[in-house]
Parts: structure tokens; C-alpha cells; sequence
């Protein structure tokens, strides 16, 4: 993995992904926003809403709502490497809770795309809140690239994509 | 004090008793939030939960959501733990592992939880996520929670 920053390898791409993924119903309701991309990397937060608790006493974000951001934001963290639009589809997620995140502030993530294979890429994200050096959790992930007929994105970039092939 | 854990402990409790689930999924807003269910059959908890727009994640295919299967499955552990105990605490998820087998049809998913180990501290749960078929599960993930 490169540490000098580089643009996205597609950016009309790459914003029409994290356009599309922002608006789909589930990441709508749980209030996903796009924070920034790089190739190879991808920033998005989640803010803090009660309706997302999953202790009522600790008011604790549910740590599915992780589960979707991790998810999300590591799919765009593949798609930061893209010359053209497909689909993929998670195969596998791991993630690590190394404390809980604090109620009343939005929950970061950023993702790496480490390894992009012809059919695999690798993925790895970190999600943390503003104002504490400390994690809350690690997630580890595969997804399988060229997953189904429809690449995923908005029907005008992902025909583009489909005519590059 | 009455607090708000021990409150989601009794009503677990007294669910238990009745059989009527109903008012464990009130006490959890994000469980509210998927629409979660919850019954007991044949000695176990089945989770399920219906089909709802909110819950999509990709709309092409339509697909549930990664993250609702994800969300859903810890969930079901965590009440599935709470429930085998008796316990006086919501154990605390330390790592969660997942693997999405099929994509979320958009109709019901159901879960059911298994518990591997469960020592003093730790416990280790299995879990697996089925539409149509259960020998054909949408996703099966395992977890380790810390108990104390």
C-alpha cells in the first residue's frame, strides 16, 4: 500500500458510488455521510442518533450500525481503485470492538483497500470518533469483485462503465 | 434504582414466562429500528425479521443490506445469551466474524443461535441467518462476548 496520497482512480466514478451508496434505503436511515476518498482509501461517518442505540441505558450505538459503516465504507474503499463500474459483494466481514463509542458524537470510519485482486480485494478499516486518539473498533474484509450482472452505482455512470469493457 | 439494563433483564424475564416477545424489541431502538422479532420454538429463540424497504442496501438486485444482516445476527446473540443465562447484564460484544454465503432476498430473514462456550468471563456463539431454507443460510457469523 502506497502512503503518498493519490486521487481516486476514477473520481466521476467513485462519486456516483458514494452518491448512490448514501441514498440507498438502508444507509439513508442510518444517516451514512461520504467524508473523503483517495485511491485506495475511503472516509465516512455515521452521526449519533437515539434511534440507533442498542443499550438504552448507555445510549451505545448498536454495534450493527459499525457493521453497516465498516461495510460501506470498505466497499468504497475497493471502488477508489476502479477504472470502471461493477459490482461486488462482501464474502466476509471481521470486526474487532475495542470500546464503545461515545453517545452524542458521529462515528468515523476510514477503510483501505490493502490488496485489489482480479476476483478478491482485501479490505481494512478503522472507526473512531473526533477528540479520542483510541479506536472503537478494527474490521477486516473480502469482497468478491464482478459479483453480478448489474454493477452497482447510478444507471448513467455504471453504463459508461459496462461500454468500457 | 430501576435502571434502564435491568429493566430490558426483567422484561427478558418475564417475556420468557408469557412467551411474548414483544416488549424485549421495544426496550432496544435499533432492534425497533430493522424490525426485529423474536419467539420461542422448540426450546429456542427464533429471530426473525420481515422485509422492510429501510433495510435494503443495494437496490439493484434488491439485497438487504450487509450491515442489517450484520446488525441482526449480533442482536439475535445477544438476546439469545441473555435469554440461556439468566443473566443480570448485556454482555459485551468483543469481536464479531460474518460470512455472507447469498445476498438478502427481500423477504424474511431468520436467525437462530447456537452457544459454543460459555466460561465465566467469555462466551462464543454461532449463529445462522436462512431465508427459503435453512440448510441454504444467507449468512452464518460467530462472536465472542465478554460477560462480565
Amino acid at each position: 500500500m502506497h502512503n503518498l496520497p493519490l486521487p481516486v482512480t476514477n473520481p466521476a466514478l467513485f462519486q456516483d458510488i458514494w452518491s448512490w451508496f448514501c441514498q440507498l434505503p438502508h444507509n439513508s436511515t442510518i444517516g451514512l455521510e461520504f467524508v473523503a476518498g483517495e485511491r485506495g482509501r475511503a472516509t465516512m461517518l455515521v452521526p449519533y442518533h437515539t434511534k440507533l442505540v442498542g443499550n438504552p441505558k448507555t445510549g451505545v450505538l448498536h454495534g450493527g450500525v459499525v457493521t453497516s459503516l465498516i461495510d460501506a465504507t470498505s466497499a468504497l474503499s475497493v471502488f477508489s481503485f476502479l477504472e470502471s463500474a461493477e459490482a461486488i459483494a462482501t464474502l466476509d466481514l471481521r470486526i474487532d470492538y475495542l470500546r464503545s463509542a461515545t453517545p452524542g458524537s458521529p462515528v468515523f470510519c476510514t477503510a483501505e483497500c490493502y490488496r485489489l485482486g482480479r476476483q478478491i480485494a482485501f479490505t481494512r478499516a478503522t472507526a473512531y470518533q473526533d477528540g479520542n486518539d483510541q479506536p472503537i473498533a478494527y474490521g477486516v474484509g473480502t469482497f468478491m469483485r464482478d459479483s453480478s450482472k448489474a454493477t452497482l452505482g447510478s444507471e448513467t455512470v455504471a453504463e459508461a462503465g459496462d461500454a468500457n469493457r | 434504582m430501576r435502571t434502564a439494563e435491568s429493566l430490558l433483564i426483567q422484561t427478558l424475564h418475564a417475556a420468557k414466562d408469557s412467551g411474548d416477545y414483544t416488549g424485549i424489541i421495544e426496550q432496544i431502538p435499533y432492534a425497533q429500528l430493522l424490525g426485529v422479532q423474536m419467539q420461542e420454538e422448540n426450546d429456542n429463540l427464533l429471530f426473525l425479521l420481515p422485509f422492510h424497504e429501510r433495510n435494503v442496501g443495494n437496490t439493484k438486485l434488491p439485497a438487504l443490506h450487509g450491515g442489517v444482516i450484520g446488525g441482526f445476527l449480533e442482536n439475535a446473540a445477544l438476546l439469545h445469551l441473555m435469554w440461556a443465562r439468566e443473566s443480570n447484564e448485556v454482555p459485551r460484544t468483543v469481536d464479531f466474524s460474518l460470512d455472507y454465503l447469498r445476498s438478502g432476498k427481500p423477504q424474511t430473514l431468520y436467525a437462530q443461535c447456537e452457544i459454543t462456550k460459555q466460561g465465566k468471563r467469555v462466551a462464543n456463539v454461532l449463529m445462522t441467518a436462512w431465508q427459503d431454507d435453512r440448510s441454504k443460510p444467507t449468512a452464518v457469523a460467530r462472536a465472542h462476548f465478554l460477560l462480565s
